[in-house]
């Protein structure tokens, strides 16, 4: 089978009312890619490298990147169920899904919405549930960090951190910008969860793959080892030097853990 | 023109600034000594009798887990200053309503604070500053959507006398709104409204409401009140803006002497040296426009407050506009050329102690002022006066 690679240029697709800007790339089974905090931008280059054997398709969510904000939406929820009607637009019977942190949180939303219509769930140093004890966060204060605090908890390397915010365009960082105000709108409180997810969690009766880099200061190896026991079905793994984006700082060794897992 | 004694309740005695990240927001209050802190509300309260007695009104704020404000419930110092005092009016600027959950029992204190002062409460609302979001839990993102439909909602709450009324709004829900009791003024207490940038100005001029503005001297203030002035026409106020919609609030300091004025205008200026905010609690994204954002994230935005802390000098303030302060000459001249470039205020909000500012040097700042410099102001400065004409110009 000859593979030829879709226009680079996102296209803009209208859901529900959002003005979603869409990906899509590559050939074969589709693979639905949902990015994390800190938008699409950062994880092109991982996509470029998906969509050598599969067929990516990754919306920019809500508020990120070019896509737009209704009024009406503030809860990650919300985006769940706009990616329920992207699904059925672009007929996405069934499909893989990888979510990489808030990303993750967005899959697992819909796959406890929808568990017959995903195939395999892979969740990148994902987000969205409360596990541990009432007087500690789960997740560090993104909001309340200083910025370098925080690029030591994201990196494992400090240096393969691709984002220089001092050598970006005024709409590049128009966009890093609005991105992070949507993340806080959605995540602000209850903190990085959704109080009912772990409890809608057993309906997932796909095989899941919960990833995290063994550095990553965002999400704990704890965290994950208790989001995915919520799952019927799921296993953890970690990437070697790599943090919470292993994604970018080991792009070859996450995508052979994740086709790995999604072949199997 | 009316003048306002302000303080924000410091708390002064801690350890040296190069201790700690902050002032505000992580500074454990285990420096905090409950029975000096006591001692202090005392004599806050007493400077502001003293402040009614020489003539002067009482204004009052609130901020959270801070040493520079130690009022996290002004509404219980309003109360008690709604008993201690007799004549002088009670403003509270503000309620930061972008961050309480429930406007109607905002709507339930303000009405008890009028109740009790017989009528004398002016009710100022703000959107808070940014290092409020944290100690709140209060999402940064849509504050100004939240803070209108809040005071929209809390005016219903005071203007609504024929049983209960419903709200089913975006942001707040209440099923049964029947304040008991309603405000002593009718139809409701004056409102005041804060902001330093011209952004929301033009709302509130539409509404009417008093428009306040902090410290943002010569450069700020012009943009603000303009804004608010096009606020006001474009709803149909008519062409005229009276000057008592517009507050200015600045550090002033008056003495008889120019080393005493000196000597107090330096102590003021812990207002702003001590002022130590890391950055990563001034910009919680959502709350400054996109753009703005934006450009703090490339670093082209200085660390506003630790230049300010550098910069803060008493000729560099009173240059800016921020500080009026020096002989009751000095200080009315000083006000005066505030009053002309900005086209007009009915208010001065006088930030009148801060740090160690001891009793008897606040008593005497607010006596020289209230006897030398504020009958020269009642004088030239009319509250009847017209936004942006001189004094020979009032509305009829």
């Amino acid at each position: 089978m000859t593979v030829v690679s879709k226009p680079a240029a996102p296209g803009m697709i209208s859901i529900a009312g959002v003005d979603l800007e869409l990906l899509d790339r590559g050939q074969g089974a589709p693979i639905l890619y949902l990015h994390g905090g800190a938008g699409i931008g950062v994880d092109v280059p991982f996509l470029e490298l998906l969509a050598k054997s599969r067929r990516v398709i990754a919306p920019s969510h809500p508020g990120f990147g070019k896509s737009s904000l209704p009024d009406w939406l503030d809860s990650i929820d919300d985006i769940a169920h706009i990616y329920l009607e992207l699904m059925d637009r672009i007929t996405l019977t069934q499909t893989d899904v990888i979510g990489f942190s808030i990303g993750g949180w967005v899959a697992a939303e819909m796959a406890t919405k929808v568990p017959d219509r995903i195939n395999r769930l892979v969740l990148i140093g994902p987000v969205g549930v409360k596990t541990g004890r009432s007087d500690k966060l789960d997740i560090p204060d993104i909001f309340a960090l200083p910025r370098d605090t925080l690029a030591r908890l994201r990196f494992h390397d400090l240096a393969k951190n691709p984002v220089d915010l001092a050598v970006m365009s005024d709409d590049e960082l128009q966009v890093v910008a609005r991105n992070s105000e949507t993340l806080a709108l959605l995540t602000w409180e209850p903190y990085m969860h959704n109080p009912k997810l772990k409890h809608r969690l057993h309906r997932v009766n796909a095989p899941a793959l919960f990833l995290r880099g063994v550095s990553d200061g965002i999400v704990s190896a704890e965290y994950l080892e208790r989001y995915a026991a919520l799952l019927p079905q799921a296993r953890t793994e970690t990437v070697a030097e790599a943090g919470h984006w292993p994604h970018v700082e080991q792009p070859q060794a996450t995508l052979d853990r994740i086709m790995q897992f999604l072949k199997s | 023109m009316r003048a306002w004694h302000f303080s924000e309740n410091a708390y002064p005695y801690l350890p040296p600034a190069d201790e700690y990240e902050s002032i505000r927001v992580s500074l454990p209050n285990r420096i905090y000594d409950p029975k000096k802190g006591a001692a202090l509300y005392d004599r806050y309260i007493d400077e502001w009798l003293v402040a009614e007695d020489e003539g002067v009104e009482i204004m009052l704020n609130e901020h959270h887990q801070t040493a520079t404000c130690v009022d996290p419930a002004a509404p219980l110092v309003l109360a008690a200053l709604a008993r201690l005092t007799k004549s002088a009016r009670l403003l509270i600027l503000g309620n930061p309503v972008a961050n309480r959950r429930q406007p109607v029992r905002v709507a339930e204190e303000m009405a008890m604070v009028d109740i009790l002062s017989k009528g004398r409460l002016e009710c100022g609302f703000v959107r808070g500053v940014p290092y409020e979001v944290l100690p709140a839990n209060s999402n940064p993102v849509r504050m100004n959507e939240r803070q209108w439909e809040a005071m929209d909602l809390i005016v219903k709450a005071w203007t609504s006398h024929e049983g209960p009324v419903s709200h089913e709004g975006r942001f707040f829900h209440h099923r049964n709104i029947n304040i008991w009791p309603r405000p002593y003024q009718q139809p409701h207490p004056p409102i005041w409204v804060s902001t330093t940038t011209p952004g929301g100005a033009g709302r509130v001029g539409a509404r009417g409401y008093v428009q306040a503005t902090f410290l943002t001297g010569f450069g700020g203030t012009p943009a603000i009140y303009e804004s608010y002035r096009k606020g006001w026409r474009e709803a149909g106020r008519g062409a005229d803006v009276p000057v008592h919609r517009l507050a200015y609030a600045a550090l002033v300091y008056a003495a008889e002497n120019e080393s005493d004025a000196r000597a107090g205008a330096e102590k003021l200026l812990w207002y702003m040296t001590s002022n130590k905010v890391p950055l990563h609690f001034c910009y919680p994204p959502g709350y400054v426009p996109t753009a703005v954002h934006a450009q703090i994230l490339r670093g082209a935005a200085i660390d506003q407050h630790a230049a300010n802390r550098a910069n803060a000098t008493v000729d560099k303030a009173i240059e800016a506009g921020i500080m009026f302060a020096g002989t009751p000459d000095q200080v009315f001249r000083q006000i005066k050329r505030m009053y002309d470039h900005v086209g007009g205020f009915g208010h001065l909000l006088i930030m009148g102690q801060a740090g160690f500012l001891e009793h008897d040097e606040t008593v005497r700042g607010i006596k020289c002022f209230a006897r030398e410099v504020y009958p020269r102001l009642k004088e030239e400065f009319p509250d009847t006066a017209v936004f942006g004409v001189g004094k020979e110009r009032v509305v009829a």
